[in-house]
């Protein structure tokens, strides 16, 4: 009954959101506020609808009602309270149920606001997002529906299906398949809806910029009352990433956190043209120039999110080999088709309205290094596409199959990641309009002296990795010339407040928020690149077989294995564990226990022991293995220089978003 | 806003001039990105085959980064467990999955593949821990290169067991409601 419930609310909301872009439409077309007013209310009720449809699921997840072929692939008896909830984003069905009720709260969230000043984007507004929800809806209804269930025919196959088929008899099991245990990882139930915020929330500034291009309004006004959510969204996608970075990195046992594979991929492409987008609606707002490639990005932006979705939803491409392709594949590519053709079209209509106000004058000036810096990153993102699609391509061309691997990401993105790192060192020391050579080289040679040293310090410390010398280098320019600019603007608010240093600083953080956060986020991202640099380069690995007293050797570290333990756990996994201890010259540093767990449904699960400084990680797998015994045992050990700064930099970040977007009342989102 | 734009145009250093200096930059940026992509595309290009079409270009293809998908042949599989050393047959299968369909499945045309005597083999060569699910008629989606000795030296090891995937229907059930 409940199941049929919340199906029956999943087809309300849709036809709901059907209803509410009609009217929309009806009611921009007429000009009939009466209309529009009746569209935004039928889009506010899309959220109470959708959720009492999610809150039926996550009722039947917790409660155990294995019928349903969703409930019974994610949910066990033996899993806990909070995973039993999480696990609505354990499975696909459940997880495009997640992202139409993300996107039904923000559609209704925009549409609660105050409508007075902006009237004529509100109907565009709603189709957009609508339009969206609709397809997602759609998908949860006609192909992934999460409350299909169990029945028997009566040639004794088992279906799921909505409704009973003739003759069938309902099938309840008295236990699920439980939550595959890569996923039962704090990192794992924060990543989808991190990503999913990121994603979803992204719709809004596109939902604004298509009604900014129908209405014909050629200003920034799409860009300022949407500013927070692109803020917010970038956040979200940001920890989204990095959070499965370190999922991957404490659950996957290959001692690294991120492998290019194409669905990582497909998450970073959203993120790169995100990112672009964030420098360059800047550049509008203060100058009006990049009307037409903002608008571009964006559109890109939604495309990639909707691409994003597909993939790492779908298993497409991780299962081009081995398993059959969901259904779902054809409808994406239909969605994304359509609505990008529909929005370029929509651009190019309103190319000529959208020239910039100024013209570009001096190579050096702050826009110009901005365009850079999008240029960069569109690159990155070709980079990425490519790779993604190159075994498509190559396919169809040659008929042969050809990959590349994560060195073809490494080596070909190296140096524009390189070269976005000096931008933002150079960047923040230019001016706006006219800036030559001249005046960008007076304002940059003093923070750049500390950081000519840094590649001498290196050269005693004995790098001579020149890839190293390079990024060591660029980090620490980026770091100087941002601490300089602190430093700089704090000073010359003391000299006219003649307050202490330190309030200074604080009075001039608080007051310039988004560019001193900026500022912070730059020196975050650094900071992970440090991180990322020592893993990349320095990584060591070895590998070997030992018995109980033998030892191993690594990067000047000695660990000697102690013993091991095989027993089972409350839940019915069997933990093999073993513990080893760690020498430094001789010296006892700690003991380790890597160990992995076999679960009783035959998933396994490898939880490195870890040792972890700011210097280095010490990273141990114990490999799983049949014929393990005290006296064979086979052990991986990874030597991780620096990776730590990888994650010290997402605190920064964190903190650095916070100083950039903590909630003010903006004066200029409701005047101007 | 509208006197600066004024001045702007009528500055020399703007206009068409200043232009092509932005658009020459531009191709300039944009011709690095194409140069990155083609070099680290051919440098790092990896060659997704089966037994067969590696054993028709074996010649050409030594030392190239390959991949080979194959059924694991149990009865050839040695490791080593002081040495790490671990190596074992695999049976060629057919690449696309319209034959894999019509063979009646992965786990069929695995089993076959295994069963047939009269298949291309080819041997396999990987230092480290025999993973679990390298068994008999398991898939092997094996990375390295190919040796002029005719063997296959693998970097890294990849394996699915069908069987353990298509166990999606409930194995304890009770009737009714």
């Amino acid at each position: 009954m409940l199941a049929q419930f919340g199906f029956g609310m999943f087809v309300l909301t849709f036809l709901l959101s059907l209803f509410s872009m009609v009217t929309a439409v009806l009611g921009y077309f007429n000009k009939s506020d009466r209309w529009v007013e009746t569209a935004r209310r039928a889009m506010l009720l899309t959220f109470p609808l959708i959720t009492l449809a999610a809150l039926t699921l996550i009722f039947l997840l917790v409660s155990g009602h294995y019928e349903l072929e969703y409930v019974y692939s994610v949910t066990s008896n033996d899993m806990p309270l909070y995973l039993k909830i999480t696990a609505l984003w354990g499975g696909q069905a459940g997880s495009l149920v997640l992202w139409s009720w993300l996107m039904a709260a923000f559609a209704s969230a925009v549409t609660l606001r105050k409508w007075e000043r902006d009237r004529e984007l509100l109907p565009w507004v709603i189709v957009v997002t609508s339009v969206t929800l609709a397809f997602f809806l759609s998908l949860s209804i006609f192909y992934e529906n999460p409350f299909v269930r169990w029945w028997q025919t009566t040639g004794g196959e088992f279906v799921q299906r909505m409704f009973a088929p003739a003759g069938a008899i309902a099938i309840t099991p008295t236990d699920g398949q439980g939550l595959n245990p890569l996923l039962r990882h704090p990192g794992m139930i924060l990543h989808p809806p991190m990503l999913y915020l990121g994603f979803v929330a992204f719709v809004i500034p596109f939902a604004f910029a298509i009604a900014a291009l129908v209405t014909g309004r050629s200003d920034d006004r799409w860009i300022r009352l949407t500013r927070q959510w692109t803020l917010v969204a970038w956040l979200f996608l940001s920890l989204g990433l990095v959070l499965g970075m370190r999922w991957a990195y404490d659950v996957l046992g290959w001692g690294g956190y991120w492998a290019w594979d194409p669905v990582e991929i497909a998450a970073l492409m959203p993120w790169l043209t995100g990112t672009a987008f964030l420098h360059s609606v800047m550049i509008q707002e203060k100058r009006g120039m990049f009307k037409q490639w903002n608008m571009l990005l964006i559109i890109l932006t939604y495309s990639l999110v909707i691409f994003g979705t597909f993939l790492t939803r779908s298993g497409v491409l991780s299962s081009v080999h081995a398993f059959s392709q969901s259904a779902i594949g054809p409808m994406f590519f239909a969605f994304i088709g359509i609505t990008f053709v529909t929005s370029v079209a929509l651009l190019i209509y309103r190319w000529k309205d959208l020239h910039s106000d100024v013209e570009m004058s001096s190579m050096f000036s702050r826009e110009a290094l901005f365009l850079l810096n999008n240029l960069l990153f569109m690159g990155v993102l070709i980079v990425c596409f490519w790779g993604v699609i190159f075994p498509l391509i190559s396919e169809l061309v040659t008929g042969q199959k050809v990959t590349v691997g994560p060195p073809f990401y490494q080596r070909a993105n190296a140096p524009l990641f390189g070269a976005l790192m000096a931008l933002m060192g150079i960047a923040p020391l230019s001016a706006w309009g006219k800036s030559t050579f001249k005046t960008l080289g007076r304002a940059l040679w003093k923070p750049s002296i500390p950081s000519a040293i840094v590649p001498l310090v290196l050269v005693i410390l004995g790098v001579r990795n020149w890839i190293a010398m390079v990024g060591f280098t660029l980090i620490a320019f980026v770091i100087f010339v941002t601490l300089f600019e602190f430093w700089r603007g704090a000073r010359s608010r003391q000299k006219k407040t003649s307050e202490v240093f330190l309030v200074s600083l604080w009075q001039l953080a608080r007051r310039n928020r988004r560019r001193y956060g900026g500022y912070l986020i730059h020196i975050s991202m650094v900071v992970m690149a440090i991180g990322i640099l020592g893993i990349e380069l320095y990584q060591t690995t070895t590998q070997k077989t030992l018995a109980v007293g033998e030892d191993i050797q690594i990067a000047g570290y000695t660990l000697r294995y102690d013993s091991l333990a095989q027993f089972p756990y409350t839940d019915g996994r069997i933990v093999t564990r073993a513990v080893l201890s760690v020498f430094q010259g001789g010296k006892f540093l700690g003991e380790l226990y890597p160990r992995y767990d076999y679960y009783p449904s035959g998933q396994l699960m490898t939880i490195a022991g870890v040792r972890s400084t700011l210097a280095d990680d010490l990273y141990v797998v114990l490999v799983n293995w049949e014929n393990v015994s005290a006296a064979q045992t086979p052990f991986k050990v990874y030597h991780n220089p620096l990776v730590n700064w990888l994650w010290i930099g997402s605190l920064i970040f964190i903190f650095g978003f916070l100083v950039a977007a903590w909630p003010v009342r903006e004066a200029d989102i409701q005047e101007r | 806003m509208t006197i600066w734009r004024h001045e702007m145009q009528n500055s020399p250093r703007t206009g068409v001039q200043g232009r092509v200096k932005f658009i020459i930059g531009g191709l300039l940026i944009l011709a690095a990105v194409i140069y990155l992509i083609v070099s680290s595309t051919q440098a790092n290009a990896e060659y997704f085959m089966t037994v067969n079409e590696l054993e028709s270009k074996a010649a050409s293809l030594v030392g190239r980064s390959l991949r080979i998908s194959g059924a694991v042949v149990g009865s050839t599989i040695h490791y080593d467990p002081q040495t790490m050393n671990l190596t074992f047959d695999i049976a060629n299968v057919p690449g696309d999955n319209a034959s894999i369909e019509t063979g009646g499945g992965l786990a069929a045309v695995l089993h076959a593949a295994v069963t047939d005597p009269k298949r291309t083999r080819l041997t396999i060569i990987y230092n480290g821990p025999q993973p679990d699910l390298l068994r008999d008629e398991a898939q092997a989606i094996v990375t390295g290169h190919l040796g002029d000795d005719g063997i296959f030296y693998a970097d890294e090891l990849l394996l699915k067991c069908p069987t353990k995937y298509q166990d999606a229907v409930p194995s304890q059930v009770v009737n009714g409601n």
